[in-house]
């Protein structure tokens, strides 16, 4: 039988268990979506499948022979293509689409003085692409190429090196509806010839129009594989979530009524889309939306980080923020995604990093007041309860909790009045993740408005006193502590509707 | 050989491992001054007119100016850039100041003001190429290199210029080097070389500024991680315009003391000072396994390059044939600095 069987395949990764003997099939002619929330093992079984990962335990057949893929050349020879998430890191900008769709001939043919022909690498490519309807200018730079284009090009070249399974990972987030249609459009005709496509998406509608089966995997099992005509939207959020979940009863009311941060049409250079948002003194206000929704792009830009244009008030006053120097002024900070990169200093000290927003209060005419500075960093420290042998020490020396807890504590001051969090939990264990939860928590008490960003959508549940689901780029719906449900959320931020929104 | 190691470690199995880590971490901590230590021992066993007095302060008066180049150089190091225009800096002012005090017949203050606005403005150049217009710094500052060093001649037509020069219009110049100014290069105070004292002095600020002071905190920051520090609310393009800025201020300072110290204005003449004041800020990072710019870094550096030129010169090394040392005296720095910090991110 012609398929791809993928079986009982096992993957640790430092003793954590993220496959547990999963079997996976995709047959030829057939879109097969696979589907979970964040963590669940998709990216991990296919990059087994894409020759990245070695597998722990099981085997890979194609067409009932057993196969080994040992690295991505391995996955290329047995037809089996992929194209990422970020097209930008599989192509080589400076080169045109025409070269670009001809890489392949270069790496399969080892270190050859032969002759390159620019008539014929013109002529396939042009082949290629009108063989899949694409309009597209073989001479242009990748440069110069849409993100659509791009993605078009990695989906070209697969099939020109004669691709019997494709894998699809998100390819629709940075696209538009326009371009999505001709996407599916490409994808149905690789189906007809015969092409297996393993579809990757959190967008439910997209789910139910293009693929034929779909997988869903939870916590690196796999939970169920069925026809997509014969499941509901509902049912398969529901197994993608599980039963497990709880509600946690929030304690705390938010009393207040003033109005504390409000933005009014800003519009974001990333998304090309524009939000409005509120929230009150004390009041956590939960974001909810999947990878690649544009939370994080969001965060940044209502620090002033991100050349958004709109309007900001803070206490009902119009402020001009134009940069993060100015949304520091006003009492904003932003906790960023990216803690290495952008949160913290790593090559710095704990003292360094925890004084650095505050620097100004240990500065006498220019000079530093090295004393104070150590002793304020040594209070933060037990404050926070950051775990270092001193508060000299390198950040780079803490474990990921400990140093979130500097990259969150250093901003809070009396002065700062707004909260921007983005994914604070990602990559900490759980306790580091509980004393954070706190830690917000306790800033909420004291009327500082919490702005939190997160795919996680069970901390929200947990913590945020009204939750926004963004899709992207927008607010689609807007729910309060006690009417949010897991189900609701997801059913919005995978990009469908919902009857009861309040938005 | 399986055996012998298991031996050893049944004998002393900690403290010999714990030994040479010691011996290890003191070497990536003093490595450099050992071997400026070293050095200054092996020319004085060598060469008897090493270790004189007149010799110490030939010694002092070359590195001074080097140095002033590398404090400089240091800025845009540690605000994460580079400034390849220093050495065009450095021979643009030394015409500037010549040219004030030899042709425009100008007084002191004028013959230090005009070299020290030149450098800034190349400085403010830099940092609207590097900082607003953001082309990379290598290749922005290799731009305003050749630009300078070609506007310094073009203005003197490619001469030199010095005391009683023919003038184009048949006549000689009217100015020449006035003695205060040429104090600056030339001079002692208390036996002690004038730019050396001048260099200390620098040294000394700019070690102060960059440990002690707000403004030498963010430098600092916004060389570590600028992405990071511009979300802390650091302004980082001020810094790293102020450190341009910098870098042509003390790169002008430098072309000062060079036109005094020589008494003509040379063209071209800061020239070589680029690789050298590159290269004593490079070493630094390996002076007290500091691994990172750092002026004190620099000031050995450029002690550790200048009395290895002396000696050099001394044994009738050729000067072409001293550029392969310095190669390799950077290379070894560079890999003590780069080695160790690998080695520290793997501990942990």
């Amino acid at each position: 039988m012609c398929q791809l069987f993928m079986k009982n395949i096992s993957k640790s990764f430092d003793d954590v268990s993220v496959l547990k003997s999963v079997s996976f099939s995709v047959k030829a002619g057939e879109v097969h979506a696979l589907l979970g929330v964040n963590g669940a093992g998709k990216s991990t079984l296919m990059k087994i499948l894409a020759g990245d990962y070695q597998k722990d335990d099981g085997t890979i057949e194609i067409s009932g022979k057993e196969v080994s893929l040992e690295s991505p050349l391995d996955a290329k020879r047995h037809g089996i293509g992929v194209v990422v998430q970020e097209v930008d890191t599989a192509l080589f900008p400076t080169l045109t689409v025409a070269e670009n769709l001809a890489i392949d001939t270069y790496t399969s043919t080892g270190f050859k003085m032969s002759r390159v022909s620019w008539q014929s690498i013109k002529k396939q490519a042009k082949e290629i692409l009108n063989d899949m309807n694409i309009e597209l200018e073989v001479n242009k730079p990748v440069a110069q190429c849409s993100l659509s284009e791009k993605q078009m090009i990695l989906i070209a070249r697969a099939v020109a090196g004669n691709v019997r399974y494709l894998i699809l990972d998100e390819p629709t987030a940075p696209l538009s509806e326009k371009e999505t249609n001709t996407l599916f459009e490409i994808i149905k005709k690789l189906r007809d010839k015969g092409v297996g496509i393993i579809y990757i998406s959190h967008r439910m509608p997209e789910i139910k129009k293009i693929s034929d089966r779909f997988t869903v995997m939870r916590d690196g099992k796999l939970i169920i594989t069925e026809k997509t005509e014969t499941a509901s939207t509902e049912q398969i959020i529901q197994q993608m979530l599980g039963k497990s979940l709880q509600q946690t009863e929030r304690k705390r009311k938010v009393t207040s009524t003033n109005t504390l941060f409000e933005v009014k049409d800003i519009t974001i250079p990333d998304t090309g889309k524009s939000i409005s948002l509120t929230v009150q003194e004390g009041e956590i206000v939960g974001v909810a939306g999947l990878v690649g929704a544009g939370k994080s792009e969001t965060a940044r830009a209502l620090f002033g980080a991100g050349e958004a244009k709109g309007s900001w008030f803070i206490n009902g006053k119009r402020k001009k923020i134009t940069s993060p120097y100015h949304a520091l002024k006003q009492g904003l900070c932003l906790v960023p995604e990216e803690r290495r990169k952008e949160g913290i200093l790593t090559e710095h000290s704990v003292a360094h990093n925890l004084s650095l927003p505050s620097l100004q209060s240990f500065t006498r005419f220019g000079w530093l007041q090295l004393k104070k500075e150590a002793e304020y960093a040594n209070r933060k420290i037990d404050e926070l309860g950051v775990v270092t042998s001193s508060s000299t020490r390198l950040l780079k020396y803490l474990s990921g909790g400990n140093q979130q807890k500097v990259s969150i504590g250093k901003w809070i001051s009396p002065d700062r009045n707004v909260y921007l969090f983005d994914e604070p939990t990602k990559g900490i264990d759980v306790k580091a993740k509980k004393e954070i939860f706190q830690l917000i928590q306790s800033l909420a008490e004291q009327g500082k408005g919490i702005l939190y960003f997160t795919s996680e959508l069970e901390e929200l549940l947990h913590i945020a006193d009204r939750i926004l689901v963004m899709y992207d780029g927008e607010f689609t719906a807007s729910f309060t502590g006690a009417e949010a449900t897991h189900e609701k959320i997801m059913q919005v931020a995978t990009g469908g509707m919902l009857s009861e929104t309040n938005g | 050989m399986k055996q012998t190691v298991e031996l050893k470690s049944e004998y002393a199995p900690e403290a010999s491992i714990h030994f040479k880590q010691k011996i290890v971490h003191f070497l990536f901590k003093y490595g450099t001054v050992l071997v400026i230590a070293l050095l200054v021992l092996f020319f004085s066993i060598t060469n008897e007119q090493f270790l004189t007095y007149s010799n110490f302060t030939d010694i002092l008066r070359s590195i001074s100016i080097v140095t002033l180049v590398a404090i400089g150089v240091t800025f845009t190091l540690i605000v994460g850039g580079f400034d390849l225009s220093v050495g065009s800096t450095v021979s643009l002012a030394t015409i500037g100041a010549s040219a004030a005090l030899v042709w425009y017949r100008q007084e002191l203050l004028v013959a230090l003001l005009i070299p020290i606005v030149l450098g800034l403005l190349v400085g403010l150049v830099n940092s609207l190429i590097v900082v607003k217009i953001k082309i990379p710094d290598l290749l922005g500052t290799l731009a305003v290199m050749y630009i300078v060093n070609g506007v310094q001649l073009t203005y003197t037509k490619g001469f030199s210029i010095y005391n009683n020069m023919p003038m184009a219009d048949g006549g000689t110049a009217p100015g020449v080097f006035i003695p205060s100014f040429l104090f600056i290069g030339q001079g002692e105070l208390f036996s002690i070389p004038f730019p050396a004292i001048l260099m200390v002095l620098f040294v000394i600020i700019a070690h102060l500024f960059l440990t002690y002071t707000k403004a030498g905190r963010l430098f600092y920051v916004t060389g570590a991680n600028r992405e990071a520090a511009r979300l802390s609310g650091v302004p980082v393009e001020r810094y790293r315009m102020y450190a341009y800025v910098l870098s042509g201020l003390f790169a002008s300072i430098a072309g000062i003391v060079l036109a005094s110290r020589i008494g003509t204005g040379q063209i071209s003449a800061g020239a070589p000072l680029l690789m050298d004041g590159v290269a004593a800020a490079l070493i630094g990072y390996s002076v007290l396994g500091q691994g990172k710019p750092n002026v004190i870094g620099t000031f050995f550096g450029a002690i550790l390059i200048g009395i290895l030129l002396n000696g050099l010169t001394m044994m009738n090394v050729p000067y072409y044939a001293q550029d392969i040392v310095k190669g390799t005296i950077l290379v070894a720095a560079l890999a003590f600095t780069f080695y160790q910090k690998k080695a520290a991110d793997f501990k942990i």
